[in-house]
């Protein structure tokens, strides 16, 4: 298999960032990691994941799409797209490598949204596969096997090399192009990191946690449960859990008015808020319990109603560390399950 | 001290004294606790918990819970009593709905501080003679309790509670903290140090509004910023001005009320200590209007509420001369 040693990492980044923008994700003054444009001396984090997810690449939190302008009666529309630039992130989790596949459920099906498809064209997903899962990984509840990510390539590491191997024409014309550095090497050590990992997997907290009682047949069934009293009594109503969420995917349009036009961007929206989809009579949910219940009916039973069964969830676990009150999809599963 | 709680709950549920009882439930993992009302005996023995990680201040849920009928039970911590003084005050709990009873303070541990170690697979917590033993995926791993305190806690302004109705252990006094050194430290810097100092913190904001939402000083109905018709509302900061004037706006309008209870910074998603802007306030507070500690009592006039001829500003009051 293809790999390189760990200490050659800065050369190998230095080859990529000259070629196209190189996200990475790397550690902040305060400990906590999150990606940034590679510039030299950056260091690759070795923390499991980022705080807010790689979603942001291509739904980013704010995004302008048109402006107008106007003088008297006549309105001038000014399309304000363009082309994105090509750039590689490195260091995805399987995790977020999959919630692109739920986003492009989304946004990639007819009328595709030509903002997310203008970046998903020019970005290369380049994934890490986990060696130190956590007690908040819930991924392999989705099918997801961290060992080996998703991803245009994929990238392993066993301590000593970083092993690379191509999933999509655009991953193999990312590994050709950093081909001079790689050289070939047996993947015994990697073998056993693997299996390691592996091991572990089968020991962490939420292993045993199903999806097996939710789906698109379960509507009636959980939309009138009398859990949702209890589990949302809490709730703050912020919007953590969505923000941080890497499959959250609802916006809000709005415009701004800069003084002899406007701006109409579009920013995430989160069903936790209160004017969230709030119409000419108000917001259709009244108080925080149908807000919280809109959230993970979504999850386990609207998207996979909508989706052939696949769930809007991939297990990260950013909501069962970064909840204020801790309360998230694992509790709100296991609660709905007990009869 | 946990089975003290539940015991005296219980009673209190039973003879009718209360019909509820606010606390902290048990999560999943050792420190993923959530506010919890609790309505009977059963609930209060399998779910109730108070340990290391019971931190969140829960006085805000009573401006829900005390407008309901019958009395609601809730444990306070120190530092929240002076939260419950402040709602009660601005007559947004109804303090004869509430039976307070006192419970001793930290220090709490903060998990993303055990996290930052590096200590990952967490099964359990343990505190051994201030030793924390956590037992991971990964083979057991010690720290200091002493480094894996919630800053709030290291800087504890009061052990002494300022309401109560009962207490169970003893009550503390009001401490001399370290709670202004920092504040003192960005005074210090050159106008471009602090702006770059807050630039950093605050381009971090991701707008969840964890921080406005957890605030006992926030219970406004309809918040401005959530309200279309404001015409400042917003969802996302769109540039950094927003990004500065959302938590300027919100630290001026918690002033001379804030309690100092830590919540804001405690529960942001991406650390940003917010703290710092409220204490910036009260410092400024004690030092233009004489020593003020917003809770500390129900009564007194805050210093932002009235006008006197001593004001620092001139006032109304000063032209027109005392009287």
């Amino acid at each position: 298999m293809l790999r390189i040693s760990l200490d050659k990492i800065d050369s190998l980044f230095a080859a990529i960032s000259e070629k196209q923008a190189l996200y990475i994700p790397t550690d902040r003054a305060d400990g906590a990691a999150e990606y940034k444009r590679y510039e030299a001396g950056m260091k690759l984090s070795d923390k499991l994941n980022t705080v807010r997810s790689a979603k942001d690449f291509f739904f980013p939190q704010t995004e302008n799409l048109v402006e107008f302008k106007m003088e008297g009666k006549k309105i001038e529309v000014n399309d304000i797209r363009q082309e994105c630039e090509d750039f590689v992130i490195f260091g995805v989790r399987a995790c977020d490598a999959r919630s692109f596949t739920i986003l492009d459920k989304v946004y990639l099906v007819e009328p595709v949204d030509s903002f997310y498809k203008n970046r998903r064209d020019h970005g290369t997903v380049v994934t890490m596969a986990c060696t130190r899962p956590a007690e908040t990984c819930f991924c392999q509840t989705f099918g997801i096997d961290p060992t080996a990510p998703e991803g245009d390539c994929a990238v392993w590491s066993d301590g000593s090399y970083y092993y690379f191997k191509a999933n999509s024409d655009k991953g193999q014309a990312f590994v050709d192009s950093i081909a001079s550095l790689l050289e070939e090497g047996d993947t015994a050590e990697l073998d056993k990191t693997i299996a390691k990992t592996k091991e572990i997997m089968g020991r962490l907290p939420l292993s045993k946690l199903s999806t097996e009682n939710f789906g698109g047949d379960k509507l009636n069934e959980y939309f009138n449960s009398d859990k949702w009293g209890e589990l949302s009594e809490s709730c703050l109503g912020c919007g953590t859990c969505t923000f941080v969420c890497p499959t959250c995917q609802c916006y809000d349009i709005k415009d701004f008015n800069t003084g002899d036009g406007i701006k109409r961007f579009r920013c995430w929206d989160s069903c936790m808020y209160s004017d969230f989809t709030k119409m000419a009579h108000g917001n259709p949910r009244l108080t925080q319990l149908e807000r919280f219940r809109q959230r993970f009916m979504h999850k386990l039973v609207y998207f996979p109603a909508n989706n052939n069964g696949e769930f809007g969830c991939v297990g990260c676990g950013r909501c069962l560390s970064k909840c204020p009150i801790s309360m998230n999809i694992v509790k709100v599963m296991k609660a709905l399950e007990e009869k | 001290m946990q089975e003290a709680m539940i015991n005296r709950a219980k009673q209190l549920l039973a003879d009718g004294t209360v019909s509820r009882v606010i606390g902290w439930k048990r999560g999943e993992f050792a420190y993923d606790i959530t506010p919890a009302v609790f309505e009977s005996a059963e609930e209060l023995e399998s779910d109730f918990v108070f340990d290391d990680f019971t931190a969140a201040n829960v006085s805000k849920y009573l401006v829900k819970e005390s407008a309901k009928e019958g009395k609601v039970l809730v444990f306070l911590k120190p530092c929240d009593t002076y939260s419950l003084n402040q709602l009660t005050k601005e007559h947004r709990v109804n303090r004869d709905n509430v039976y307070v009873i006192g419970i001793p303070g930290g220090p709490k541990l903060d998990i993303e501080k055990i996290k930052a170690k590096g200590i990952t697979g967490i099964l359990s917590v343990k505190n051994e003679n201030y030793t924390l033993k956590i037992e991971t995926l990964y083979g057991e791993e010690t720290m200091p309790f002493s480094e894996a305190i919630l800053d709030k806690c290291a800087s504890c302004k009061s052990k002494k509670h300022v309401t109560y109705d009962e207490l169970i252990g003893e009550d503390g006094d009001i401490l001399e903290s370290n709670r202004f050194d920092m504040v003192e430290q960005l005074e210090n810097m050159t106008a471009e140090e602090r702006y770059n100092f807050w630039r950093e913190q605050l381009s971090k904001c991701i707008r969840c509004n964890a921080c406005r939402n957890v605030c006992p000083a926030c219970t406004c109905e309809k918040c401005v910023f959530d309200n279309p018709s404001s015409g400042v509302e917003n969802k996302a900061a769109s540039d950094s001005f927003e990004e500065n004037m959302f938590h300027i706006i919100r630290a001026f309008h918690v002033a001379g009320r804030c309690t100092d209870c830590g919540e804001c910074s405690r529960v942001c998603p991406q650390n940003i200590p917010l703290h710092l802007l409220n204490r910036k306030f009260i410092k400024d507070i004690n030092e233009l209007y004489g020593e003020y500690q917003a809770g500390e009592d129900t009564t007194s006039k805050a210093p932002l509420n009235r006008y006197t001829f001593y004001d620092c500003e001139a006032s109304i009051v000063h032209e027109r001369g005392v009287e």
